[in-house]
Parts: structure tokens; C-alpha cells; sequence
């Protein structure tokens, strides 16, 4: 068998599986087959994290509205949503509730869904806001002790080990 | 247990006894978690990571499971002992090279570890030999348990297990299978096969993760997408694509015999000479060759060695595990040569005085 494109012997026999019109079979030769196969082969856009980001908020936001997107701020680690977009990752926990609508959208973008499906903790999840309370009272500690305020760090420190031996008597 | 003991050894998922382990290598799952109580591992503080480390290490200690692993802190170990562990597949390379303080939790048969402070608080891992995702995910599900029983997970109603990057959030489960596909690299097949593979999304990376090589025409395959869909739903799309790949390279291997044994059998013999023979040889031309022997020895056309000693190989000859195996430091011409007489004395016949 000749290959299609000149007159070569034909060695590849490709079947095409993904034509909408069923299975469909070309014969090639070695060059031939070459130029076929690297047909459209170029990788796609890069499906970054940041790039899906840009993409979508410049389909639905003002340059105002981005701004003050930008600012928003968690309030138990101290991230800014522009900082999020910079880096593509996360702060704490309590960022899928501050960012929740802008992540959601990205959710969407990247997985075609916002909802868990699939395991879970077997057991008792902590309330959020005991989880939080730690995240935030950590950090504040270290605030004052970058002020010097060491009373103040003392006072903080005393209560997260409240905490601490809390979860761990729980446990 | 000490790295040098490791050095020699070969993990449970080498052996090649799992199905299919002609051309799949390995199944790998990993799951990525975050403690609730404390923020991600890029945000928290150095003082916040040495707790996360000690706490962790202190609750995995009490799990019966874990009583034989083995702990690395990862900042105490030297530039060489991280690349062995990289090559290993037993820790990323991302966590080799991030700071502050974090740790490698191994199973001494290599069959699962643990990452502490990579990117998430905790990256389980379980590799299995073969295509074998049910018995992957039945180990990795009873170790994540285990944790659980003694960690307060951060998990949300709606979006699942919460995780630094957005990308892995919900199941924070990714599925990679790795795949050895020589004859469809040599009938020039494979481009066709994963381009028709972006559409049912898997995504293909190489040997060692996210941009690397395809080296050694190695490739792995691994779910995209790890929310909307439940554990099994995601393995699901690996499990029905895998086959097809595997299919595939049968088929172009059988081509390859029936079109031009002669041919082949010459360029896998060549190739067998020259691990044999050469008197220094760099890693990535061992990889190059050793990837053909090795589909001679799947196909009965080189029959002196068997599978296991060349999947050994593979991850034996790499920079790290060379110098490991030889005790010492080595430049990379020293290198060379080590790996040249490590091959030769692997691959041919032994004689009584030589090293095993």
C-alpha cells in the first residue's frame, strides 16, 4: 500500500478514534505520518491557577471593583485576596469563607463544581470559629511580641494553651 | 533505619508483581490535608511549623501503623540524603527544597510515607506495584483514618477538605499511574494518544511530577479535577483510561515484532551492550537504554536478566542513590564511572569476588 500523500510505501496505519463520524483509518509513510501526528500537537494554554484567575476577573470586573477586591482581607491570618492571586495559594482555613464567592467562581473554572462530593471526617469536626480562634490568637501573639508588648504576649500565650489542653482532653 | 540501608533495597512497588506490570509501573495516591487549628504551611511561622512538625510526630507515634516508620527531619538532612529520597519517589522535590521546618515519615517497605509542611500540612502517600488503585486506596483510606482519629482535619460542608492551592481542594485526592510506553515513543504513537487524552481529564507528566521530563519513556497518568467528584468517581476516569493506554503499547509493541523483529531485537541488544560494557555513562543515557532493555526483557528478546534487576536499575543509577550505594561523595565524571562498573556488575554474570 502507497501512502497517501506521495509514493512511498505506506508503514503507518493510523486510526483516527476521535472523529465525530466514527473510526477513520490513514495510511502513511514515515514522513508523512511525522507531519500528520505533529498536526495540533501544540500543548494548550497553560491552565495556571493565575491565569484562570485573570481570566476570569477581567470577564466580570470593573478596575474599581478589582481594587477593592484586591484589599480584602482575611481577618484570622492576614492575607489579602491580591496576595492570593499573586502567590495561588491559600492562607489558612478560614480563607474559603472570607474569599468565598471570588473561590467559588474559580472552583467552577478549574473542577466544573463548588460542592464536595465524597469522604469526610468520621468524626466530630471542630466548630469553625474554635479553629479560627487559635489561628488568630497565635498570630496576635506574635504581633505583640514584634511590639515588645510582652505582658500582652503572656496573656495570649496563657489562653492558646487553654485552648491547646482543651483539644487535647477532647481528643 | 538508616538511608544506607535503604540505599540498597528496593521498595514493594518495584518488584513488578502487581497486574499489568509489564507496562505499568506503579499506582500512587496521594491525599492532601491541613490541621484545623493551625493557618497553611506557607503562611504559618517558623515557630508554627516546629509545633505542626512535633505535634504531628507526637500523634502518629501513638498509631499502630506507623510504629515501624521511619522519621526524617528534612531540614537536618544534607543536599545528597534529600535527592536520594526525591529519586526514591519517597518525597517531593519541593519539599527538599522549601525551608523551615518540616519532615519525611517512611514506611520501611516503602509502601507509604507521609510528608509533613509541604505544601499542605500532610501529604499521605501509598504506592502499590502495578495497575492496582483498589488496593492503593484501600491502604491510603485506612491510614487517612488512622490520622484522622487523632487530628482535628480543616474541612469545610461545601468544598471538602481544605487545601492551600484551590487545585486540590474537596477530595484533595490525586491518582498517578505510571506507565513505561517504549513502543509508543519508538512507532512515534504517543502524542497522538495523549492529546486524545486532554479530552477526558487526566492530566500526563513525566518521571518525577509536575514539569518534568519523560524520561526513560516514562509517563504518568492522574485525575485533573479533585472536587464535584467522589473518590472513587475520580479513580473511576484513571481506571477506564489506563487500560486503553496499556492497550495501545501492546499493540505497537506487537507491530514492532511482526513489522521489524529484527530491527528491534538489534536496538535492544545494542542497548543491553552498551549498559554492559560502557565505562562511564551518565543517568540520563541510562535511562534511555535502560528503558529499551527493558521492553526486551518484556518481550522474551533479551532473556540473561530478569525485570526486577532492571526496574532496580532504574531508580538505583540515578546521581543520588550512585553515591549513596558507594558511601561517598562523587563528582559527576566520578559518577560516570561508578554507574558504568554498577551496571556492568548488575547486568552480567557474576563472579565470586564481585559486589552484589
Amino acid at each position: 500500500m502507497k501512502c497517501q500523500h506521495c509514493e512511498r510505501p505506506a508503514t503507518f496505519h493510523i486510526t483516527e478514534l476521535t472523529e465525530p463520524t466514527g473510526p477513520h483509518i490513514v495510511h502513511l509513510c514515515e514522513e508523512h505520518a511525522r507531519i500528520y501526528l505533529s498536526q495540533g500537537s501544540e500543548p494548550p494554554a497553560p491552565n495556571t491557577l493565575a491565569g484562570i484567575l485573570a481570566k476570569q476577573l477581567q470577564l466580570d470586573q470593573t478596575a474599581e471593583q478589582l481594587a477593592k477586591q484586591d484589599k480584602k482581607t482575611c481577618p484570622v491570618c492576614g492575607i489579602t485576596f491580591a496576595e492570593f492571586r499573586k502567590v495561588g495559594r491559600l492562607g489558612c482555613a478560614y480563607d474559603y469563607e472570607c474569599f468565598k464567592e471570588e473561590l467559588e467562581q474559580l472552583l467552577v473554572n478549574v473542577h466544573g463544581s463548588r460542592h464536595h462530593q465524597g469522604k469526610r471526617p468520621s468524626r466530630h469536626v471542630a466548630p469553625p470559629d474554635r479553629q479560627q480562634e487559635l489561628i488568630q490568637l497565635r498570630r496576635q501573639m506574635q504581633e505583640a511580641i514584634s511590639r515588645e508588648e510582652y505582658e500582652r504576649a503572656g496573656e495570649i500565650r496563657d489562653r492558646i494553651r487553654q485552648l491547646e489542653e482543651d483539644q487535647e482532653q477532647a481528643d | 533505619m538508616k538511608l544506607e540501608e535503604l540505599a540498597g533495597k528496593c521498595g514493594q512497588w518495584l518488584k513488578g508483581s502487581g497486574p499489568e506490570s509489564d507496562i505499568v509501573i506503579s499506582t500512587r495516591i496521594r491525599l492532601a490535608r491541613n490541621l484545623a487549628d493551625f493557618p497553611f504551611v506557607r503562611r504559618a511561622s517558623d515557630d508554627e511549623k516546629v509545633q505542626i512538625v512535633k505535634m504531628l510526630r507526637g500523634r502518629i507515634a501513638k498509631l499502630p501503623q506507623w510504629e515501624q516508620t521511619a522519621f526524617w527531619d528534612v531540614e537536618e538532612l544534607e543536599e545528597l540524603d534529600r535527592q536520594f529520597l526525591v529519586e526514591r519517589q519517597l518525597m517531593s522535590r519541593e519539599l527538599a527544597d522549601s525551608d523551615g521546618d518540616r519532615a519525611v515519615v517512611i514506611d520501611p517497605q516503602e509502601r507509604f510515607s507521609l510528608m509533613i509542611n509541604e505544601e499542605d500540612h500532610l501529604r499521605i502517600q501509598v504506592i502499590c506495584s502495578g495497575l492496582d488503585l483498589e488496593s492503593a486506596w484501600e491502604q491510603i483510606n485506612a491510614l487517612d483514618d488512622a490520622l484522622e482519629s487523632k487530628l482535628s482535619y480543616a474541612f469545610h460542608e461545601q468544598f471538602g477538605y481544605l487545601t492551600a492551592c484551590p487545585t486540590n481542594v474537596g477530595t484533595g485526592l490525586r491518582v498517578s499511574v505510571m506507565l513505561h510506553l517504549p513502543a509508543l515513543v519508538i512507532t512515534r504513537e504517543i502524542e497522538k494518544v495523549f492529546r486524545s487524552l486532554q479530552k477526558i481529564n487526566v492530566a500526563v507528566r513525566g518521571l518525577y511530577g509536575e514539569g518534568s521530563q519523560f524520561m526513560g519513556d516514562f509517563y504518568q497518568i492522574s485525575n485533573q479535577v479533585t472536587l464535584g467528584r467522589s473518590e472513587q468517581e475520580l479513580m473511576d476516569t484513571v481506571r477506564e483510561v489506563v487500560p486503553r493506554i496499556v492497550e495501545y503499547e501492546r499493540r505497537a509493541r506487537f507491530f514492532l515484532l511482526k513489522e521489524s523483529e529484527q530491527d528491534l531485537h538489534d536496538e535492544v541488544s545494542r542497548a543491553f551492550g552498551i549498559l554492559c560494557t560502557a565505562k562511564k555513562i551518565s543517568s540520563e543515557e541510562t535511562l534511555h537504554y535502560l528503558s529499551k532493555v527493558r521492553m526486551g526483557v518484556n518481550l522474551g528478546l533479551i532473556r540473561s536478566v530478569d525485570i526486577l534487576t532492571i526496574n532496580k536499575l532504574f531508580v538505583h543509577t540515578q546521581p543520588a542513590h550512585i553515591q549513596k550505594l558507594r558511601g561517598k561523595h562523587l563528582s559527576v565524571a566520578d559518577r560516570n564511572i561508578e554507574r558504568a562498573s554498577y551496571l556492568q556488575s548488575h547486568l552480567t554474570p557474576k563472579r565470586d569476588s564481585e559486589e552484589g
